[in-house]
């Protein structure tokens, strides 16, 4: 059968399957929900029914060579791919597939410091080593940006045997480095080009958005079709293109991948891609428009700083994705994670995450210009309230980070759990970081510095929530070197 | 054949009221908007298939919503009021010559037309001279107003649908910034006998009281709204609608009223004890 991007042949054949009233003797065991009447209730008879199985008709994520195959190659379509792969296990699975496949233990991967914790999850998991890259840093903000072109420059001359460079791209905050001339810069010394883009979906769709990873040529992408393309939570697309061997990509993929890949996950990506295919560009001028405008009235409120693209150098801030919407808290003497507990639990408004200096809120189709009001009338009362002045608030400089050995190494070491400050000079085994967003403050293998454990320290007080440590409350910390 | 419109109270209590015919029937980009003329209670309004009002109980809700905060103070010359699109709560301050503006601020411009081409019995004074409506958002509205109004008068829809705005800390907020300083909130607020609307009631309580120094809940006795028993919420930065209520010189002018009075004035702040626990209020 020919499919086109108006189908969804996993969806499709989903549908089919339910109307066969095929009899079940197969897991999974609650049966299309009459196992377990209570879940049944919650998630509803229709969700239960399509939890189910691979079968023949429904084909398998090990080894697609029917329907799933099919959505795979429509994607592939959607994305200006080569190929794309279906994605169960978070985005964090596919960022690692990108590193497994690229490097081996030993090899170099370059990378900026800021990435997500995946990212250095998979060197553990692979043994390669980061070099790592400074992101620019806003020193108003307090955020870090994108990675410098002439950066990565020095970096590749000084490893010039490093296998792949990584890239976030957009960072949590919507800002983009300069894809196109890094995939060219990497590409010019046998480099393959990376690219986390967990917060990107809607730059396939979009206009008027940033260069999204295929079309500026990388060699692989990790893309989050649930944060900002519709499918459910934990499902995600891996994307590569030009010499990258998909055959391998899978093989990579099923060493850690399950073998049964939830119907629920992947018709939601069916689906999601069908869906931003054919409304993408409507559904991202919409989120555009709600975010512009919430991004004025914050703006104009005053003390707040919700930041755009009037941030962008042609560096470390190339380009800026309008659809984020990133508030600048300091100016009215609150943390961002503190706007971000007030908003929770005195205004029942959840926003994505607050760091030191600032929160974010994520914008998309799903909102009303309701709740957009809501949003903007809470940060103006909370400021009316609670604001004061700009005082006491830490600096937060980049943390330039000392790699005594690899991620790996450290991570397998013996270890000896001391408190936090007699863990200064000390190599740390352990990842400790601000959840979300999830990038590492501290990492295996890297040196633990006073100014670390000031921000630790920092980060605890303002009530951040610290995530990484065996130490659940965060006290003490691992080193391997005693 | 009979015709009947039924709302769901709960999900299992219906009410439902004999049709002879349906007058008006459009979706707005907001709900859903229908007047239906009744055997029993005359016309009546619908928004996404609930009763706002009825042309034979109107007169209780805006007798109550307007009359209680102005027989307690008398000064009062600047109102806004939230929703209401109907126009029954404008027509009663019409009565009052000493109001200089009503600013009305209605997010559904099809309610106001739907209304003023039939449901005249409320919407007749929405012409009148002193009074403004703006089609907007009320929570934006109000975001944007410092020390404007004497009173404020909120008369949404539940808080499940375009009105949930207006039952959030963040608007009683804006609305105590938008008020001067002897101002008055007073805002619809539900009814708590079915359980499915005691937390949301509670939580829009407990969030006045949080904003304001003075917060009270006051009640009535509307038999098209379920349950019948309708609470109203009473918030001000100064005036006490006890021990401020101006008993004489409101009744020196003379209004006509087919349900409030002064001596029901003191009474509607005497809840019933169920009430009273929920709201977690002592004598």
């Amino acid at each position: 059968m020919k499919y086109t991007q108006q189908n969804a042949p996993i969806y499709e054949a989903l549908l089919k399957h339910k109307k066969n009233r095929v009899v079940p003797f197969d897991v999974p065991g609650h049966k299309g929900g009459r196992g377990i009447p209570e879940l049944t209730e919650f998630l509803g008879a229709d969700c239960l029914k399509v939890d189910v199985n691979s079968m023949k008709p429904l084909d398998n994520l090990i080894h697609p060579v029917s329907v799933i195959k099919a959505a795979e190659e429509l994607a592939a379509e959607a994305f200006g791919a080569n190929a794309a792969f279906f994605m169960v296990g978070g985005t964090t699975a596919a960022v690692q597939a990108m590193i497994m496949s690229t490097c081996k233990a030993g090899d170099k991967i370059i990378m900026p410091r800021n990435v997500h914790r995946s990212s250095i999850n998979a060197l553990v998991v692979c043994g390669a080593v980061p070099v790592y890259v400074n992101p620019g840093v806003s020193h108003r903000l307090g955020i870090p940006l994108g990675m410098s072109v002439s950066d990565i420059e020095a970096a590749i001359l000084r490893n010039p045997d490093a296998k792949a460079i990584l890239v976030n791209n957009p960072t949590y905050y919507g800002i983009c480095s300069n894809l196109k001339e890094i995939v060219k810069l990497a590409h010019g010394h046998g480099i393959k080009v990376l690219v986390d883009e967990a917060h990107g979906a809607h730059f396939y769709f979009g206009e008027q958005m940033p260069v999204n990873a295929m079309a500026a040529g990388a060699d692989m992408a990790a893309v989050s079709m649930h944060k900002t393309g519709g499918s459910l939570t934990q499902s995600s697309f891996l994307l590569c293109q030009n010499d990258i061997e998909p055959g391998y990509i899978r093989q990579i993929i099923n060493l850690t991948q399950t073998t049964s890949a939830s119907y629920l996950l992947l018709s939601s990506l069916d689906i999601a891609r069908k869906h931003m295919h054919l409304n993408g560009r409507e559904i991202v001028a919409k989120t555009l428009e709600l975010a512009e405008y919430a991004r004025a009235e914050i703006n104009k409120t005053g003390g707040y700083y919700a930041f755009s693209s009037e941030l962008i150098d042609g560096d470390t801030v190339f380009d800026f994705d309008r659809t984020k919407l990133s508030v600048h808290t300091a100016e009215i003497g609150l943390a961002g994670v503190e706007v971000y507990d007030l908003l929770r639990d005195e205004y029942g408004i959840q926003v994505e995450f607050g760091d030191m200096g600032n929160l974010l809120a994520v914008i998309s189709a799903g909102d009303r210009s309701f709740e957009i009001e809501r949003l903007i009338s809470a940060l103006s009362e909370i400021k009316r309230i609670y604001g004061k002045d700009k005082v006491g608030m830490l600096n937060h400089e980049y943390i330039d980070p000392e790699v005594a050995v690899t991620p790996q190494e450290a991570f397998y070491d013996a270890k000896k759990s001391v408190l936090l400050k007699d863990g200064i000079g000390h190599i740390s085994g352990e990842f400790v970081m601000c959840y979300p967003p999830g990038i590492p403050i501290l990492a295996p293998g890297e040196r633990i510095t006073k100014d670390i454990i000031e921000y630790i320290i920092y980060a605890k007080e303002k009530g951040s929530s610290l995530t990484g440590p065996q130490d659940m409350a965060v006290e003490h910390i691992n080193i391997i070197d005693f | 054949m009979e015709l009947w419109y039924s709302e769901y109270q709960t999900e299992h209590v219906r009410f439902s009221l004999k049709v002879k015919r349906e007058l008006f029937n459009q979706q707005s980009d907001f709900q859903h908007v229908a007047i239906i003329d009744t055997n029993e209670f005359g016309r009546a309004l619908t928004l996404d298939g609930c009763l706002m009002v009825t042309e034979k109980d109107e007169f209780i809700y805006h007798d109550m919503i307007v009359h209680v905060p102005m027989a307690t103070n008398l000064d009062i010359k600047k109102v806004l009021v939230i929703g209401a699109g109907d126009g029954g709560t404008v027509r009663e301050l019409t009565r009052y010559e000493s109001i200089e503006s009503i600013d009305m601020v209605e997010i559904d411009p099809l309610v106001v037309k739907a209304c003023k081409e039939h449901l005249p019995q409320t919407a007749c004074k929405l012409d009148d001279p002193r009074v403004k409506i703006f089609y907007e958002d009320g929570l934006k509205f109000v975001r944007r107003k410092e020390k404007e109004y004497d009173l404020i008068l909120v008369d949404s829809t539940d808080p499940f649908g375009p009105g949930e705005g207006l039952f959030t800390k963040e608007f009683y907020g804006n609305c105590y910034n938008a008020l001067k300083e002897k101002g008055i909130l007073v805002n619809q607020h539900e009814s708590t006998y079915y359980e499915a609307y005691v937390e949301a009631m509670k939580r829009a309580h407990q969030r006045i009281k949080e904003t304001f120094p003075i917060a009270r809940v006051y009640q009535a006795h509307i038999p098209t709204y379920p349950s019948g028993h309708w609470l109203f919420g009473y918030a001000s930065k100064h005036y006490d609608p006890l021990k401020d209520l101006k008993e004489e010189e409101w009744n020196a002018l003379g209004l006509k009223t087919k349900y409030y009075n002064t001596k029901l004035h003191q009474g509607c702040f005497a809840l019933p004890n169920y009430v009273k626990e929920q709201l977690n209020e002592e004598e």
